[in-house]
């Protein structure tokens, strides 16, 4: 459905890793392109929705498989 | 008491990210730096004496938490204590793997991602929502208590907001349920009442740095009959639940600024620090439009102030502050780095408009009446041009 431009794993770290990765990443790409984030902290779901509310980055797509969150985030700006 | 305070040129108002060392505690770590008196477990008497001070920095810290001695394991620091607290605990409980741990919604992150490490492997995370000042919902906590819950850990404050929490319930209710409670008491030992016998606390985890002494060091006071499985493995020094050779300048450190810490508090410190917190609170609130408290206003940290402002961003008022020789902060280093409200600020309901002009000042030992009224004097206007350069952007 979505094709992720970028992918990056946060497996294993915990907040506030997985966002500031993910924020380092946005930085890098273009607007309208796609993020993959794979965490497995539980508190990177409400944390990345928060995150997308603020900075206005779109939250396309969130999924669980297992323990692992996957993140798609389309840069807006 | 002049030496050792910050520069004279910049108003400190940020004594929880970091506090000057005071300069009586420097003093005392010296010779234990420079004279070999520096491993506690070598068999001369250059170690003997090294024992001897690391058992009196034990005692003197034991003081400030009126615990017993033998009770104290000397850390690298607060979150090193939490992580041994918390993980130790758990993974000591009857079923490690299947673990139930309850805590506030309000903890710091040295906390909560332990509690979401264990929760990868298994544990069962039961957070207590907090009221609109953050203090813990009681009602929660004794229906959370109901099933087998390996720990409670409940901070004694919110480094952000300041408020205090009913430890004194808490601590009737997890004994009465026969639970360990962990607290966190970073920012309030030495400044609030806290004895771990009166309160029925079972582990204490203080810093050494938030006393005014160095940083790198930190202690976890932990009750004789609570089991615990140790974090760091190896030559089974601190009573084998923390391998490492001690860091003996640092410890011996903490001890007397756990010491003068006490001693200070019997003094009035707390009251001289609410005193000018006051000042800056009613002043800042009188001058400065759309700006409320966030946290408790009464049963909060004596030297702790949080404010949210509408319509302008804290990021830009430290920076103005940070230029006009201020040193303040927004009182989560994580929300920064992430732009990202903090989960306090969130567990106590701020809009996002708050949580993004959200302002903590903490003033310390070295804080004066005139430090306030500089703040008083220069902050209004620096919301003002930044409120007024928000406003002409948006038009």
């Amino acid at each position: 459905m979505f094709n992720p431009d970028k992918q990056i794993d946060c497996t294993g770290l915990f907040c506030p890793m997985p966002i500031v990765k993910t924020r380092e990443a946005i930085k890098q790409m273009v607007a309208g392109q796609i993020l993959e984030m794979l965490s497995d902290d539980p508190a990177s779901d409400p944390d990345i929705k928060s995150w997308a509310q603020i900075t206005g980055h779109e939250l396309v797509d969130v999924s669980k498989q297992g323990a692992v969150y996957r993140f798609l985030v389309r840069k807006t700006r | 008491m002049n030496a050792g305070a910050p520069p004279p040129d910049r108003i400190y108002l940020d004594y929880a990210s970091f506090a000057p060392v005071d300069p009586r505690v420097l003093a005392v770590m010296r010779p234990f730096l420079e004279a070999g008196i520096g491993n506690p477990s070598s068999p001369h008497s250059l170690g003997a004496e090294a024992r001897a001070s690391l058992d009196a920095a034990r005692v003197k810290v034991a003081r400030l938490c009126a615990g017993t001695a033998s009770g104290v394991i000397f850390t690298s620091g607060a979150t090193e204590a939490n992580n041994l607290a918390i993980k130790g605990a758990a993974l000591a409980a009857r079923e490690p793997g299947t673990a139930r741990i309850v805590v506030s919604s309000v903890e710091h992150i040295s906390v909560v991602n332990v509690c979401r490490d264990l929760e990868r492997s298994g544990a069962v995370l039961v957070f207590l929502p907090v009221d609109g000042e953050g203090r813990v919902d009681l009602d929660a906590l004794r229906a959370a208590l109901a099933g087998d819950t390996a720990l409670v850990s409940i901070g004694a404050a919110s480094a952000e907001i300041g408020t205090l929490q009913p430890l004194a319930e808490v601590g009737r209710l997890t004994r009465a349920a026969g639970v360990p409670l962990h607290v966190d008491a970073v920012g309030a030992i030495g400044r609030v009442p806290l004895a771990v016998e009166s309160l029925g606390i079972d582990l204490l985890t203080l810093s050494s740095n938030d006393v005014y002494g160095p940083p790198g060091a930190g202690a976890l006071w932990v009750r004789p009959d609570v089991k615990l499985r140790p974090q760091i493995l190896g030559g089974g020094q601190e009573g084998g639940y923390r391998s490492g050779t001690e860091n003996l300048p640092a410890l011996v450190g903490l001890g007397v600024a756990a010491e003068i810490m006490r001693t200070e508090g019997l003094h009035g410190e707390a009251a001289r620090l609410a005193a000018l917190r006051d000042r800056l609170r009613d002043g800042l609130l009188a001058a400065i439009a759309d700006c409320r408290l966030t946290g408790a206003r009464a049963a909060r940290l004596p030297h702790h102030l949080s404010l949210a402002l509408r319509g302008v961003k804290a990021d830009g008022i430290l920076l103005d502050l940070d230029l006009a020789g201020f040193a303040a902060s927004s009182g989560s280093a994580c929300a920064s780095l992430t732009e990202t409200p903090s989960a306090t600020l969130r567990a106590i309901g701020c809009s996002p408009e708050e949580m993004e002009g959200s302002l903590c000042f903490t003033l310390g030992r070295w804080s004066t009446a005139a430090d306030v009224e500089a703040v008083l004097e220069r902050l209004p206007s620096i919301v003002t041009r930044l409120r007024s350069l928000a406003a002409a952007v948006r038009r």
